[in-house]
C-alpha cells in the first residue's frame, strides 16, 4: 500500500497541518463568544434600518464597545452585559426608528457563567480524550506484539489531537479576518468530532487487529508494514464513503441549516474531513514508524 | 430463507407505521407533538444564582425546592403556558434555578414575574459600631415563615391620629409565631428591624412580647409598593436570595425559521445520502436507503414518546446522524463485497459480511457514546439536547443495521445468477 510506503510524506503532511494549526491559534487566538467572556449578544432584524443607527440605539444604552457585524437579513449586536430593562430601551428605540428592525433574539451571559463554561469544557475535552484512549487500549489488550495496546492508544491521541486542532486552527483564522467567534457550540463540534473521527481509525485498527490474529492463526510471517498496509487497503473505501456521506449531509446543514448552526456545522466539517484523513494517512502510518522505532531499539 | 421474507416484509410494515403515526401526531391537539425547545418555539429563558450562604448545609435543599415552588407559583400566576422551572447544582456546588418560559419574549418582564428578590428580614438592633453606625444581627427570622400578609387601611399612626396610612399585615406560620414569640420575649426595649431585600423599611422598638404570631410593618409605603409587598409575601417571597446570571430570549419568527432550515437541509442531506448509496452500492445500497428512512422513523417517533426536547442543536443533531447512521451499513456492504470477491455464494457472504463488520461496528460506536455521555454531563440545556439526540442516533443505527439492513439483504438474495448477482449487490467486485 502506498500510504505505507511514502509513510514520512503523509505523516509529514499531517504534522506540518498540526503545527500550522497550533501557529494559528497562538498567533491569532480563539475569538471567544459572549458565552465564554460574558456579555450580551442581539439578533436584529435589518428592516429598513442601517447598521449606523442600531450602533448608535445599541451604544447609548450600553456601556464599553459595542461591536455590530451584518448578517444575511440582520446584524449580531454584541456589547457588555446589559440588564432587561437596557434591553428594552433598545427595543423601544428600535422601534422607535419606525423602520421595521426588530430584536429577534437576545442572549445575556454573566461573567460567572463564562468561566464555568471554559472549565468546563476544557475539562470535557480531557474526559473524552482519556475515554476514548483508555478504550482502544482495552479493546487492543489482547494484541500486543508486535506493539503494545498502549501504542494503539498512543496513536489515537496523536489523531484525536490532529482532528481537533485543525478545525481550532482554522477557526482561529476565520476568529482574525472575519471575526468568526467560538461559542458553546464549536465545544460540542470539538466533543462530537474526537467521539466521531477516531471511528475511523478504530477500524482500520481492528482489521490489523484480526489480520494480526490470521497471520498467527495461519503460522504465517508477515512484516508488520505489510500487514498494515494491507489493513488499510481493505478499510479505505469504507473509511471513504462513510466520511463522504457524512460531510455530504453537514454540507446541507451548512448550506441550508439556518444561521443557529452555521458555524457549528463548518467546525463539524472542517474536523470529520481531517479526521477522514488522519485515519487512512496519518494514524496507521504513525503505528509503522513507531513499530520500526520499537525495532531499531531492540536491534 | 422464507421466514426472513415474511419478517422484512413486516419490518417495512412496521417501518410504514412509524411514518403514519409521525404524520399522524403531527395533527393540533394529537397525543404525541414534537416537543420544541424555546430556540425553535419563542420564549425566554433565564438562569439564577441563589445565595444559599444565609442557610445551613442541611436546610440548602429544602430552601431551594421552596424556592423552585415560589417562582413556579409566580410563573403560573402570570399565566405562562408550560413555564419550567428547575433548581441545579454545579460541579462547583453552586446552586442555581433555570426558568424557561415559552412565549414570553420580554425578558424585562421575564424578570419582574419572577421576582427580583423581595426578601423580607427580621433584624436585631445591636451594638453601635466605631462610626457610631448600628448595626443589626440576623434572628433568622425571614419571610420564609410568613403563612399569609394582608394590606390594610387607616391603622393608627404613631402620633396617635388616624392616618391612611398603607400597612401590612403579617401572620406568621407556627414556626414563625414561635420564633417571633421567642425573639420579642427576650428583647423587650430593642428595636426589631423590619428589611425589605436589604434596606430597612421599619424600625419598631419591642415594646412586650408579641404571643399569637402576627406583626404589622407600617414603612411609609405608598399604596403600590404595600399591595406588591403582600403579593410577594402571600404567593410567598424568595426563601433565598438570587441574581440573575443569564437570559436569553428568542422570538418566535426565529424559531420558525430554524425549524424550517433544518427540515430542509434535513431532507437535501436524506437525499444526497440516498443517491450516493443507490449510484455506489445498488440493491445493499437501496436497502441501506429503506433502512435509513426507517431509522428517521425511529429516531423521530422516539422524540415523541420519550419526548425529547429538540432544539437547534438537536436538530443539527439529527441531521448529522443521517450522514454516520450508513456507516454501519457501508462496513457490512464492503465486507460483504470481500467476501463476494473471495468466491462466497450470496446469502452466505452477506451473512459473513455482518458477523465480520459487527466488532468494527460495535468499537467505533463505542467511541461516540463516550463523547455523547460527557457533552451530557458537560451540558447546559442546549448540550444535553444535542447529546441525547446523538446518543439515540448513535444507537438506533447501530441496531438499524444489524437487525432490518440484514433481515432485508436477506430476503433480497434470491437465487441470481452469478454476472446478476455480482452487478447487483457487487459494484467493483471482480469475480474470480
Amino acid at each position: 500500500m502506498f500510504v505505507v510506503r511514502y509513510r514520512r510524506i503523509f505523516v509529514g503532511i499531517s504534522v506540518a497541518l498540526i503545527l500550522a494549526s497550533a501557529l494559528a491559534i497562538g498567533v491569532f487566538e480563539l475569538k471567544p463568544a459572549i458565552d465564554f467572556t460574558g456579555g450580551t449578544l442581539l439578533e436584529v432584524a435589518q428592516g429598513g434600518a442601517l447598521q449606523e443607527d442600531i450602533a448608535s440605539i445599541a451604544g447609548t444604552v450600553a456601556r464599553g464597545t459595542v461591536s455590530v457585524r451584518p448578517t444575511e437579513n440582520g446584524y449580531i449586536v454584541r456589547t457588555a452585559e446589559l440588564s432587561p430593562s437596557a434591553l428594552s430601551e433598545i427595543e423601544n428605540g428600535l422601534k422607535a426608528l419606525g423602520k421595521g428592525a426588530e430584536v429577534l433574539r437576545v442572549s445575556t451571559v454573566g461573567p460567572t457563567l463564562g468561566d464555568e463554561l471554559f472549565k468546563k469544557a476544557f475539562i470535557a475535552i480531557i474526559l473524552v480524550s482519556l475515554g476514548i484512549i483508555l478504550f482502544v487500549a482495552v479493546a487492543f489488550w489482547r494484541i500486543s506484539k508486535p506493539v503494545s495496546s498502549w501504542v494503539y492508544g498512543l496513536v489515537t491521541l496523536g489523531t484525536l489531537a490532529h482532528d481537533v486542532l485543525i478545525p481550532a486552527g482554522v477557526f482561529a483564522l476565520l476568529g482574525y479576518f472575519v471575526n468568526v467567534e467560538v461559542d458553546a457550540l464549536f465545544i460540542v463540534a470539538l466533543l462530537t468530532i474526537l467521539g466521531y473521527s477516531v471511528n475511523d481509525t478504530i477500524v482500520v485498527m481492528d482489521r490489523i487487529r484480526e489480520n494480526l490474529r490470521l497471520n498467527q492463526e495461519g503460522n504465517k510471517h508477515e512484516d508488520f508494514e505489510r500487514t498494515v498496509g494491507k489493513s488499510l487497503a481493505q478499510t479505505y473505501a469504507r473509511s471513504i464513503n462513510t466520511s463522504l456521506t457524512t460531510i455530504v449531509v453537514l454540507l446541507a446543514l451548512f448550506f441550508f441549516g439556518g444561521s443557529q448552526t452555521e458555524d457549528f456545522a463548518l467546525a463539524l466539517l472542517i474536523g470529520i474531513a481531517a479526521g477522514a484523513y488522519s485515519s487512512i494517512f496519518f494514524a496507521s502510518p504513525l503505528l509503522v514508524m513507531i513499530e520500526r522505532m520499537g525495532k531499531k531499539k531492540t536491534a | 430463507m422464507s421466514t426472513t421474507r415474511i419478517v422484512g416484509a413486516a419490518l417495512l410494515l412496521f417501518g410504514v407505521f412509524l411514518f403514519w403515526f409521525i404524520a399522524s401526531s403531527q395533527a393540533p391537539d394529537a397525543r404525541f407533538p414534537f416537543r420544541l425547545g424555546l430556540d425553535l418555539a419563542g420564549g425566554s429563558h433565564l438562569v439564577y444564582q441563589a445565595d444559599t450562604s444565609g442557610v445551613s448545609e442541611d436546610d440548602v435543599p429544602g430552601a431551594m425546592s421552596s424556592l423552585r415552588e415560589v417562582v413556579e407559583r409566580r410563573t403560573n400566576l402570570f399565566g405562562v403556558s408550560e413555564p419550567v422551572v428547575q433548581t441545579e447544582e454545579t460541579f462547583s456546588g453552586d446552586h442555581r434555578l433555570v426558568v424557561e418560559l415559552p412565549g414570553v419574549t420580554d425578558l424585562k418582564e421575564a424578570v419582574r414575574v419572577i421576582g427580583e428578590t423581595p426578601l423580607l428580614e427580621f433584624r436585631l438592633q445591636g451594638e453601635s459600631d466605631e462610626n457610631g453606625i448600628t448595626t443589626f444581627t440576623d434572628t433568622g427570622l425571614t419571610g420564609r415563615y410568613v403563612a399569609r400578609a394582608q394590606l390594610q387601611f387607616g391603622q393608627q399612626s404613631n402620633s396617635g391620629g388616624l392616618s391612611n396610612e398603607p400597612v401590612v399585615l403579617l401572620y406568621f406560620n407556627k414556626e414563625g409565631s414561635e420564633l417571633f414569640e421567642e425573639i420579642t420575649s427576650k428583647n423587650v426595649g430593642t428595636i426589631l428591624g423590619i428589611f425589605l431585600d436589604g434596606a430597612p423599611i421599619s424600625l419598631p422598638v419591642i415594646q412586650q412580647v408579641i404571643p399569637g404570631g402576627t406583626a404589622t410593618i407600617s414603612g411609609n409605603f405608598t399604596p403600590d409598593e404595600a399591595k406588591q409587598l403582600v403579593r410577594d409575601l402571600n404567593f410567598g417571597a424568595l426563601p433565598l436570595p438570587i441574581t440573575l446570571l443569564s437570559s436569553s430570549s428568542i422570538g418566535p419568527t426565529l424559531g420558525i425559521e430554524t425549524l424550517r432550515a433544518g427540515l430542509i437541509a434535513g431532507i437535501i442531506g436524506f437525499a444526497l445520502v440516498a443517491f450516493f448509496m443507490l449510484l455506489w452500492y445498488r440493491v445493499p445500497g437501496l436497502v441501506a436507503v429503506v433502512a435509513l428512512s426507517m431509522y428517521g422513523a425511529i429516531v423521530l417517533a422516539l422524540f415523541k414518546m420519550i419526548p425529547v426536547t429538540l432544539t437547534a442543536a438537536g436538530i443539527a443533531a439529527f441531521i448529522l446522524s443521517i450522514g454516520m447512521a450508513v456507516d454501519a451499513n457501508i462496513l457490512i456492504f464492503e465486507r460483504m463485497k470481500e467476501e463476494l470477491r473471495n468466491g462466497k455464494p450470496l446469502d452466505e457472504a452477506i451473512r459473513e459480511g455482518f458477523k465480520r463488520a459487527w466488532p468494527s461496528i460495535r468499537d467505533s460506536n463505542l467511541s461516540s457514546l463516550i463523547s455523547a455521555f460527557v457533552l451530557f454531563w458537560f451540558g447546559t440545556a442546549l448540550i444535553k439536547g444535542f447529546a441525547l439526540v446523538f446518543a439515540l442516533g448513535v444507537v438506533t443505527s447501530m441496531l438499524s443495521a444489524i437487525t432490518i439492513s440484514r433481515t432485508l439483504l436477506l430476503s433480497l438474495a434470491f437465487d441470481w445468477t452469478r454476472s446478476r448477482a455480482k452487478f447487483l449487490f457487487g459494484s467493483g467486485v471482480t469475480l474470480k
